[in-house]
């Protein structure tokens, strides 16, 4: 029974090793040349300091159109199985998914009723 | 038979058979929680609070009555309960334990339900607020609340974490289950945070219980892979049955896998050392979420753990035995001594709910129908009394805000003897002193402990040790509300609803009952002490 947890350790210690290796190597190998646009915390997007523009508050409203996005992100993931094997699934598949969908549209209808699909 | 399986697909789909009388229940708690989320779409602002109080009670009480009924007429002779097998190709089994507490996570959502709705007056549920960055009572709250911001949301959130603990402990596959512990957990990650006074303690907690949360899913998650790599199978009978045949080139899997579950199941109950996040969440999260949560999230976890560990894993109890009476005994060992230095009553009745998670995991231990009995029966005991507790903390106030620390509640008895005298009987219950649920449960959970050899022997005497050092402590709350001066009169029981009334009440008569007659409940929960395979 143990010895089949040797391949396990082997593989954890190279999993270590490769990691300190490849972060060590780049350390002494790689080119430091540093630039201004470098030494930036993110390479685009808001600079965090000294101050947003607006007081500090970094404007979050994109969040709800992401979470918008994923909801119907899952729901084709699951759409595109069942059409591939519709034709073996029947009424009950369509049912349920027909369900599904009505689900979906529930949160939809709450995020657009509750003004969540405004922008400001 | 591992490797045979591991490649085969289903050739053709049959879709699972349905058994829509046992699915019931949670199938009315969900809709309704749907159905919650269209009330917050289309209905009025003025009235969505009222619709929100009625769509939650009324289904709460339809999936009881459903589930009773339905409990009835599958009860055939002296077999009881357990006439009702899997249903959705296993995925869910519908049994004894799973029937009994389905049962009692409802009864503690519709007590949590009542306590949650308390508006003490305002506009809306009073421990939530409509907008996270305003102080209460503020300008900015009220042009919130005029802007549609509103409270009303806990209902369909509170309906959704329901509708989870209710399939928890019913899961017949590790998937199953995970689906479950999300269900039940997301929501409560929200409502952790949506307290409306000390906002930040509140949101800090939310943060806390959802990253580690999520660790600990994770883990659950892992621990399912390896368990499928073991048996080529995530059905919990399919992994006893692999067990029972060991010898693949997989075995090294087991250990581990059933392990890593373990951690995910043994953190939502707050076990030793899976527990750091309990306290914080307790004490941060609105007064009526925290009671429900540590009622409902206990006994749907250790449905599940029971599940997980009777169904899934029992033959290899050498394996896993060993660790969880470690786990069991530092449970109860840290809970007990570290309630004696808390200060605040959320923080100590969070411990104090640390150590009863190791009481009753001693009664998991014992590994037999007696045990799963006695489990069953603590978790209905100490969460009608917790719910009840944590309705009266969130009544004891200064100038509106909770007063949790405990030199805030000196002299309390004299001022309010009625609430003083049932949180002082419900904390001799959570000691286990005679004439209270909290004596019948320890005894259902170590008599058969005693019963199952050396191990659970040494486990009793520990727990019996640590009820000791408990006793202590909640004597010393009694002392402060009885028999100390009190510093002033600011502090003052606000006047409930009649919807926290019959909370506080029902918790307290429950918990009157199920000491000084217990038998009934004993025999239900001895009769569905069964699980079907």
């Amino acid at each position: 029974m143990t010895d089949s947890y040797v391949p396990l350790l082997f593989l954890l210690g190279l999993g270590g090793a490769f990691a300190l290796v490849s972060v060590g190597l780049s350390l002494v190998v790689g080119p430091k040349r540093y630039n201004r646009a470098k030494m930036e915390a993110y390479e685009c997007g808001i600079q965090p300091t000294p101050h947003a523009a607006g007081g500090g508050r970094v404007p979050i409203k994109y969040y709800l159109t992401a979470m918008l996005f994923i909801i119907f992100d899952i729901e084709s993931v699951f759409l595109y199985p069942f059409a591939v094997a519709f034709n073996s699934l029947g009424l009950f598949a369509l049912v349920e998914m027909v369900l599904f969908i009505v689900t979906v549209f529930v949160a939809y209808a709450y995020v657009w009723r509750r003004g969540g699909l405004e922008w400001d | 038979m591992s490797t045979a399986v591991l490649g085969a697909a289903p050739a053709v789909f049959t879709p699972a058979t349905l058994d829509y009388v046992a699915l019931l229940p949670v199938l009315i708690v969900l809709g309704a929680a749907v159905v919650g989320v269209l009330v917050e779409a289309f209905v009025p602002r003025t009235s969505r609070y009222a619709a929100q109080v009625w769509v939650t009670l009324l289904s709460l009480v339809a999936a009881l009555l459903a589930l009773v009924l339905g409990a009835v007429n599958h009860q055939v002779g002296t077999a009881g309960l357990s006439q009702v097998g899997g249903t959705v190709k296993g995925s869910v089994v519908v049994d004894g334990p799973t029937l009994f507490l389905q049962g009692t996570i409802l009864v503690f959502a519709l007590l949590g339900a009542l306590s949650l709705s308390e508006r003490l007056g305002g506009v809306g549920a009073d421990a939530f607020t409509p907008m996270g960055s305003s102080t209460p009572g503020s300008p900015q709250e009220a042009q919130a609340v005029k802007a549609g911001a509103m409270t009303a949301e806990v209902f369909p959130l509170f309906l959704f974490s329901v509708s989870g603990m209710m399939l928890f402990p019913a899961a017949g596959d590790l998937l199953t289950m995970f689906v479950a512990l999300e269900v039940l957990s997301l929501p409560l990650y929200l409502l952790s945070g949506l307290a409306r006074r000390r906002r930040l303690l509140s949101q800090e907690a939310s943060l806390k219980y959802f990253l580690l949360g999520a660790f600990s899913s994770a883990f659950f998650l892992f621990g399912t892979a390896l368990l499928y790599g073991f048996a080529g199978s995530v059905y919990l009978p399919d992994i006893a049955t692999a067990i029972g045949a060991r010898g693949s080139a997989f075995d090294g899997l087991l250990v581990p896998g059933v392990l890593m579950v373990l951690i995910g199941l043994l953190f939502k109950v707050g076990a030793v050392p899976f527990h750091m996040w309990t306290p914080d969440v307790y004490q941060g999260a609105p007064t009526p979420v925290t009671g429900f949560m540590a009622a409902g999230t206990k006994a749907a976890a250790f449905g599940a753990i029971l599940r997980f560990l009777y169904v899934g894993v029992d033959q290899a109890q050498w394996d896993w035995r060993p660790a969880l009476i470690v786990i069991a005994a530092l449970t109860m060992i840290v809970g007990a001594v570290l309630s004696v230095t808390q200060t605040d009553v959320k923080r100590l009745l969070a411990y104090s709910s640390i150590a009863h998670a190791g009481f009753i995991l001693v009664g998991v231990l014992s590994l037999s129908r007696e045990g799963v009995s006695g489990t069953l029966f603590y978790l209905a005991a100490y969460g009608l009394a917790t719910i009840a507790a944590f309705a009266i903390v969130g009544l004891v106030r200064e100038g509106g805000s909770e007063a949790t620390h405990l030199s805030q509640w000196t002299g309390l008895g004299k001022r309010h003897p009625w609430t003083a005298g049932i949180f002082a009987f419900l904390l001799l219950a959570f000691a286990g002193i005679p004439l209270t649920s909290g004596f019948t449960a320890k005894f259902a959970v170590f008599k058969p402990a005693l019963e199952s050899g050396t191990a659970g022997v040494v486990l009793v005497v520990l727990g019996l040790l640590c009820s000791a050092i408990t006793v202590f402590v909640y004597v010393r709350v009694i002392v402060l509300m009885y028999f100390t001066d009190s510093s002033g009169d600011a502090v003052a029981v606000v006047e409930p609803s009649a919807f926290t009334t019959v909370t506080i009440a029902a918790g307290s008569l429950f918990t009157l009952v199920l000491g000084v007659a217990p038998a009934s409940v004993l025999m239900l929960a001895e009769r569905a002490s069964q699980f079907i395979r």
